[in-house]
């Protein structure tokens, strides 16, 4: 698996082996072998649980530093409503605006306006497509969880790109009409709240190619814009929606579809619950389902400075003065222009994690040993072996990547018993 | 090579929803680690499902059993009773003796049955009144 198609990775130097970061993988895909974590790329989401979680900050992300625009003539910036719940006091979006400009970004493109095309075209997607439910596009974590997990609910989600990528292309199209500059000379960067969506920019499943040259931490944008002045003139001017706003935490995207039938859903563990629901045919009537990975939506992404809570009441506060217009379809496909859309080029794939074993039979087998292991671990869940469960160590050992011992319970029932028969043997010499 | 066979065995006990699903999810999660093709563990997974919410609401308990050889994967549900009267009126859509208490669960549309029988490649059920009642479920991997 390449490593460079997950953006979480370990900062080996910072981590003591502390088992925090495995408990909370909601995907069992971290362990703790010789003193420090490992994540096994085929099963990591990139969802940013264990770096929330780390008490050491030994789990990254790899993200582009701001330094990267310095590789283009022109650069873009795309913030997404999140980005705004960062700032206190903001008398309005474009002194925000204004500060991203002084970076030294030439020009700055609200990725709410993407996600106004998308609430249009997927209002009309729900109208053609009789799949129920629908699943939202907008989280890559997400996303990529069905296609490890969940594959036979592929086809229910809604097959179009994510909004920062549907926002990418317009803003370098316009730019470069109105500025009569080529494209390929323009930078694209995103502020991400996440490593997942950096991953979907590295790989962009389903896409041909990504719009987007380079993600960059919001934290990382955050800190840069602090450290200067509050900017006295606005020039840029936003083009933010009351409801493209709403996309920032979780239910905001059902909202500006104007749905009432659907699940808005946060966090990764409780996702996984109705996603299971859903496979097993019982949420069958339900119109829409969107699930977002963090804890209320994107304003809780690992990568984000500001308290989710309080984040998202000042996105509330911002959108109660802002326009409350829907686009409808027609509006959209002209915005977007002849010949495009928001569809991905390809169905999407699925991820399957390494099987057991390719044979059936051999896999069987081994699942008995497994079973057969798990029964005489205590069943405690410790973490202490470096597994995350003790079903996970019976795996683990029968995969041959631990061994039974790595269980302290065992270990201390195997010292005991050795001394016990050492001490049997000393007391009870054979008679010669 | 002597033959591989692995059987899981859970027991649902009558009104426990509280562990409802457990079973049919630890039925899932076994299959999707053996590497069965999905579409099958998804078909297993509904037909399980339906099994032990029949199980919790109509029996007075039992268990779900399943089995999987290189040739095919089975489910089994067993029960103490009461059995089925009918068992030409409980295999029509729609046919329900579900009580309002459990229909306000959203259970008793009288569709599990029947989906049971539409997701299996081979069905089979017996019951007897006051015994108890059978259904074999089978699922051809190739
Ligand atoms: N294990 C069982 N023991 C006794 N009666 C059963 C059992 N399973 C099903 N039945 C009877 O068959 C009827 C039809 O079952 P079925 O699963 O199709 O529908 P339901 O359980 O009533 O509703 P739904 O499954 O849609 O929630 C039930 O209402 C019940 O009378
Ligand atoms: S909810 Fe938003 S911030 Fe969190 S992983 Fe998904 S896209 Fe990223
Ligand atoms: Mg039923």
């Amino acid at each position: 698996m390449n490593p460079r198609n997950y953006s979480v990775y370990l900062d080996k130097d910072r981590c003591n082996g502390c088992t925090h970061c495995l408990r909370v993988c909601p995907t069992e895909a971290i362990r703790v072998r010789h003193g420090h974590a490992s994540i096994l790329a085929g099963k990591c989401i990139d969802c940013g649980m264990c770096i929330r979680t780390c008490p050491y900050h030994a789990k990254k992300a790899r993200t582009d530093a701001l330094a990267r625009m310095e590789d283009f003539k022109y650069r873009i910036a795309l913030p997404g409503p999140e980005f705004f719940g960062q700032f206190a006091n903001l008398e309005s979006i474009e002194v925000v605006l204004e500060g991203i400009l002084e970076l030294g970004f030439d020009d700055v493109f609200e990725i709410t306006r993407g996600a106004d095309i998308l609430a249009a075209r997927q209002r009309e997607i729900l109208q053609s497509n009789p799949r129920r439910p629908l699943i939202s596009a907008a989280c890559p974590s997400v996303v990529r969880l069905i296609q490890k997990s969940f594959p036979e609910l592929l086809p229910n989600i809604i097959p179009v790109q994510p909004p920062e990528e549907v926002a990418a292309r317009l803003a370098r199209e316009q730019f470069a009409v109105r500025h009569q500059v080529r494209p390929e000379d323009i930078g694209v960067f995103l502020f991400t709240p996440c490593p997942s969506r950096r991953t979907h920019v590295v790989t962009h499943p389903g896409m041909e190619r990504s719009h987007i040259d380079g993600a960059i931490s919001i934290m990382e944008v955050y800190a840069a814009m602090s450290s200067r002045k509050h900017p006295a003139a606005t020039r840029a001017k936003s083009c933010a929606t009351l409801y493209g706003m709403g996309w920032g935490a979780i239910g905001g995207e059902s909202t500006a579809m104007g749905l009432n039938d659907y699940l808005a859903v946060d966090g990764i563990q409780d996702v996984i619950h109705v996603l299971e629901e859903i496979e097993n045919n019982n949420l069958t009537d339900l119109q829409f389902f969107e699930g977002m990975a963090c804890k209320g939506g994107c304003v809780g992404g690992s990568l984000v400075f500001e308290n989710p809570f309080v984040a998202k009441n000042r996105l509330r506060k911002m959108m109660e003065g802002m326009p409350r217009v829907r686009l409808d379809g027609e509006a959209a496909r002209v915005i977007l222009g002849e010949g495009n859309d928001v569809l991905l080029d390809n169905p999407l794939e699925p991820l399957p994690e390494p099987k057991l074993d390719e044979n059936l039979l051999v896999a069987m087998r081994k699942m008995e040993q497994i079973d057969q292991l798990a029964m005489k671990l205590p069943g405690l869940d410790c973490g202490s072996c470096g597994s995350p469960t003790c079903q996970c160590l019976a795996e683990d050992v029968i995969r041959g990547e631990a061994t039974e011992l790595d269980c302290i319970f065992r270990l201390k029932e195997y010292i005991s018993q050795s001394a016990r028969e050492l001490l049997d043997v000393s007391c009870n010499p054979e008679e010669e | 090579m002597d033959e591989v066979v692995l059987r899981k065995s859970y027991d649902v006990e009558a009104g426990d929803f509280e562990s409802a699903g457990d079973a049919s999810a630890g039925i899932k999660a076994t299959l999707k680690r053996l590497g069965v093709p999905t579409g099958i563990v998804r078909r297993v997974a509904i037909a399980a499902y339906e099994s032990e919410i029949n199980l919790i609401i109509h029996s007075m308990g039992g268990s779900l059993t399943l089995t999987v050889d290189g040739e095919s994967v089975c489910l089994v549900s067993d029960d103490r009773g009461p059995g089925i009267a009918s068992i030409e009126k409980a295999l029509q859509a729609g046919w329900s003796t579900a009580p309002d208490s459990v229909r306000s669960l959203g259970f008793g549309a009288g569709m599990g049955l029947p989906n049971m029988k539409k997701n299996a490649d081979e069905f089979q059920i017996d019951s007897t009144v006051n015994v108890g009642t059978h259904i074999v479920m089978r699922f051809h991997l190739s």
